[in-house]
């Protein structure tokens, strides 16, 4: 049985195990919500299989009062829904926690665990009996685990009737039916356990100033509020659902108020070739344009990646990480495509890249890649993850500046060009490495011709080897400005602390609340969370001023470390690698696992932890 | 090859058109391709076409891929945009730089080799979205800038320079494109400027995906006997199936079009393309008729040329997708961005 002793309100974790297919999203949605509305920080983090129907498929949910939202792999309560799994399920419990089961069917007695209390509720008798139909009693079996759940952990029954009635609007029939079969979760609980268990709900006030979304649907409203018209994409999990979104966003946003036609144009390309294609083209006529993708179709826009970079095309991509090499595990996370951003294309390429660690930063990024790239000319990355980018994140309310203005770069007016005498497409006039473009169509003296092939300052081809070096080392320069116009490296400094960490995007959660759990064993890391590239100036100077710094990331070949090895002056022996790569989102546990043993091998871990 | 720049004087007598342009504002820089290659005649054909519809240089995008074919936007227009992107991906920009700017005559240049292996899906794609622009694939079923290998439109039994012989079947654009649902499909011979500059006008007035095949010989590697290609056979196995005359908006139509054999089709500005029969069971209107047509005379070993199939009727992308009328470019920002009590009232529902 749990300790009861210990207070665990608003502190734990529960994973609820379905077959994909049946609703049960739907119903880890309103739980999610239902604890997130008590005022409580939470997560959701969706576990699903490459497939569409029939397959095992997990959902997580972390509350905690503190707000450590990382996954966590301690889980205090699991809903075994599917008896394919219900022995892993079984497993996964911690000492002490429960498993809510369908008690319609026994368990077989070879998996029960007398560690843990087995809670049993004939969830699939009591909808065969109360609904008609074999979908809605599948359905409505999902609704009325929300109902046990409601009991066991105390949530609020009011606050789960006012998000049906939101939900369904007028269709009452299916606010009471769902309500019926919540119901019947919820009396059969209270009716058969002591409710509610050690680990419950107390209503709290720490999520009134945030709002639930996927980085996804951040992402697309950025690409909204940017002011981007030309959407080209093809189909890739975990990348889909940003033009999903962002076609509903424009559904709302972007229709013209007089002629009801559409202020925007997506494009379902044929391939990622392209689709980035069509976004250089775009890009190429004025427009603010995009495209999103994940690893393979990253490795397919590549030869185009290279041809933006060397005309000056801007471009503006989202790559949605997921577990590489090849299909690898599409539907799983990781920070594999390091390397494939920064270097994508043959020759002498680099890209400007931003990080972002959760949605908000999905959100403010999205804008400012389309600024940068205008401004630089040049692709820029939003590399976020799957984890990101489809899971539910708690995060601040969004909020937009009435008084931003598109940077849209060194673009030659008509005006402009009336007054100059010539014009030439890749001269550096200004000394900053970052030429004047002009536009299709505004006027004749505009004119000139972009190309991939050999090319000197006037935009002219060339074969001449100074007359090409001088239009390339201008366009290192210019890459490497961009430095100053990433977003800065988060950092929370450690007064005294001999060690550094440096993460990057979605390790972020689990990389403080692992700091704070070493602080507390007195250890004392500061802390450093890159945000894009090129890399700021003091990333290097972080990792110089430490005596050892973790770099904590999520790709079995330590792509951060190498990318700082190689690109900033940071001693390479200043930096251990601390990896997770298995394709569940990172925990605070690896972090403080892989620190620890790194430290006891550096024989600097304080007496009596190692 | 030469790197000789074209002097700038002009001749006082130099024809002018409407907007007071010679053929010579219409040209570009010197071409770089071997003398006597086909290319630098549809060239001087794209020029004649643009200088005689009066369209500004500026307001057209030169669009092309890789391969001697796409280097050709070069050699006209020099106050026209032009992009030169990657092999076979032409259409792509094309298309995306026609959803943000529909306002530009698009002109697209691609050969067989950049159009019929890794192009031939961003072709029919291209096709598929009815994009709206003209697009002119120079045809000489050989890769010139790689010296000579057969490209995927050489035909079985068609011997290269150095005597191989082509064992696999051609992938025609013809028949593709009208199977594809092309709403213009034409064909015609780059020693054929007479026929081919009406064709060319036609398909840049054409609202809608203009595909222009055109049988170019590469003086080089593929004009030798034994290929299905080069000039003397493309002259000896052209049949001109049907004439195309080109009648601008504002021209009166002559008593011509009251001739029997005459078929007007009016274009989406107004102006019209008047064709004349020569094959007497030809009809460019009947896509099903054409395509069993061209099949036979495919089978007879003749090349069919003429403006094949002509629909003025179809929708092209901007209108599939209902797009605004005016360029999505022209679009300013406050028009664009929901602002901030929008993204209020939005975040509601995320609660």
């Amino acid at each position: 049985m749990a300790n009861d002793d210990i207070d665990r309100a608003n502190d734990f974790a529960l994973k609820i195990g379905t077959v994909n297919g049946t609703g049960s999203a739907s119903a880890n949605a309103m739980l999610m919500q239902a604890i997130f509305r008590m005022g409580v920080p939470v997560s959701g983090k969706n576990l699903f299989p490459s497939n569409i129907q029939g397959l095992p498929t997990w959902y997580e949910i972390r509350v905690n009062k503190h707000g450590h939202l990382a996954r966590t792999p301690d889980f205090d309560i699991m809903v075994a829904m599917n008896a394919e799994t219900y022995q892993r399920d079984i497993e996964e419990v911690v000492s002490g926690g429960y498993v809510i089961y369908d008690s319609t069917r026994p368990l077989d007695p070879d998996i029960l665990r007398d560690d843990v209390t087995f809670l049993g509720i004939p969830f699939a008798d009591m909808c065969v009996e109360n609904f008609k139909g074999a979908r809605v009693r599948i359905l409505m079996k999902n609704i009325a685990y929300v109902g046990a759940l409601a009991a066991f952990l105390e949530l609020d029954v009011d606050l789960i009737r006012e998000m049906l009635a939101e939900k369904f609007a007028a269709k009452q029939k299916l606010i009471d039916s769902n309500m019926q079969a919540i119901s019947l979760g919820y009396d059969y609980a209270r009716e058969n356990f002591e409710c509610p268990l050690p680990v419950h709900m107390e209503p709290m006030d720490a999520t009134s100033d945030s709002v639930i979304l996927t980085g996804n649907t951040a992402a697309a409203l950025g690409c909204v509020y940017a002011g981007a018209t030309v959407g080209a994409w093809y189909p890739i999990t975990p990348a889909t659902s940003i033009m999903d979104a962002f076609k509903e966003f424009c559904g709302r946003f972007r229709k013209d108020p007089e002629t009801g036609k559409n202020l925007y144009c997506i494009v379902q390309a044929e391939d990622e070739l392209a689709a980035i294609g069509m976004v250089i083209g775009a890009s190429w006529c004025g427009a603010r344009a995009f495209t999103n993708t994940s690893g393979p179709g990253l490795s397919l826009m590549s030869e185009f990646l290279g041809l933006a970079y060397y005309a000056e095309v801007p471009a503006v991509v989202f790559d949605v990480q997921r577990t590489g090499p090849s299909t690898g595990m599409p539907t799983r996370t990781q920070q594999g495509d390091l390397f494939t951003v920064i270097y994508a294309s043959h020759g002498d390429t680099k890209h400007i890249a931003l990080f972002p660690a959760d949605p908000e930063e999905c959100f403010y990024f999205a804008v400012s890649a389309f600024d940068i790239a205008e401004r630089f000319q040049t692709p820029v990355f939003v590399v976020s993850d799957l984890d990101i980018g489809m899971n539910d994140w708690m995060v601040p309310r969004l909020e937009w500046d009435e008084g931003y203005t598109p940077d849209r770069g060194k673009v030659l007016t008509a005006e402009d060009l009336e007054a100059v005498e010539e014009f030439h497409r890749y001269e550096d006039v200004d000394g900053d490495a970052i030429p004047y473009r002009t536009l299709p169509g505004v006027h004749p003296k505009g004119a000139y011709f972009t190309r991939g092939a050999g090319h000197d300052k006037y935009g002219g081809y060339t074969e001449d080897a100074e007359a090409y070096k001088e239009v390339v080392d201008r366009i290192a320069r210019k890459i490497e400005s961009a430095a100053a116009a990433v977003p800065e490296p988060e950092v929370r400094m450690a007064i005294d602390a001999p060690f550094g960490l440096v993460t990057i995007g979605a390790c972020r959660g689990a990389a403080l609340e692992a700091l704070e759990q070493l602080e507390a064993d007195g250890i004392e890391i500061s802390y450093m969370r890159v945000r894009g590239f090129p890399f700021h100036p003091s990333v290097a100077q972080f990792i110089n001023d430490h005596e050892i710094t973790f770099v904590v990331e999520q790709n079995r070949d330590g792509q951060l470390l190498k990318l700082l090895t190689v690109e900033t002056w940071a001693g390479k022996d200043k930096m251990t690698s601390v990896k997770y790569y298995g394709g569940l989102p990172l925990s605070a546990h690896h972090v403080v696992q892989g620190v620890t043993e790194a430290l006891e091998k550096a024989g600097r871990l304080p007496a009596g932890k190692a | 090859m030469s790197y000789i720049t074209k002097p700038e004087v002009r001749h006082p007598a130099l024809e002018e058109n409407a907007l007071g342009l010679t053929r010579r504002d219409y040209e570009g820089a010197m071409s770089t391709l071997c003398a006597g290659c086909g290319h630098d005649s549809v060239t001087a054909a794209i020029v004649q076409a643009f200088f005689e519809l009066e369209i500004p240089p500026h307001r057209a995008a030169k669009m092309s891929g890789i391969g001697c074919s796409s280097k050709t936007p070069a050699y006209f227009m020099n106050e026209s945009h032009g992009f030169n992107g990657v092999h076979g991906r032409m259409p792509a920009i094309a298309t995306g730089a026609n959803a943000a700017n529909r306002d530009l005559v698009y002109l697209g240049i691609s050969g067989d080799g950049d159009s019929l292996s890794i192009g031939l899906g961003q072709l029919c794609h291209a096709i598929r979205r009815n994009v709206n622009m003209l697009y002119v694939l120079e045809n000489n079923g050989v890769y010139g800038l790689t010296k000579g290998q057969f490209s995927a439109s050489a035909d079985v039994g068609s011997v290269s320079k150095r005597g191989e012989v082509n064992r696999h079947g051609p992938i025609n654009p013809v028949p593709l494109a009208l199977t594809l649902g092309a709403t213009f499909v034409a064909r015609s011979f780059s020693g054929d400027k007479k026929q081919l500059v009406p064709i060319l006008k036609a398909g840049l007035t054409h609202k809608g995906f203009a595909m222009v095949d055109v049988i170019s010989p590469c003086v080089t590697f593929n004009d030798h006997e034994g290929s299905t290609k080069s000039y003397a056979h493309t002259r000896t196995h052209n049949f001109e199936v049907v004439q195309t005359d080109f009648v601008p908006l504002m021209t009166e139509i002559t008593a011509e079009q009251d001739r029997g054999d005459t078929t007007a089709v009016t274009m989406h500005d107004g102006s019209t393309v008047m064709f004349r029969r020569v094959a007497e069971d030809y009809d460019p209107t009947d896509r099903e008729a054409a395509l069993s047509y061209l099949r036979a005379s495919q089978a007879k070993g003749e090349v069919a040329t003429g403006l094949l199939y002509l629909e003025e009727s179809g929708a092209d992308m901007h209108a599939c997708e209902n797009t605004v009328d005016r360029p999505l470019v022209d679009v300013p920002f406050g028009d664009l961005c929901p602002g901030s009590a929008a993204l209020e009232e939005l975040q509601k529902e995320w609660r």
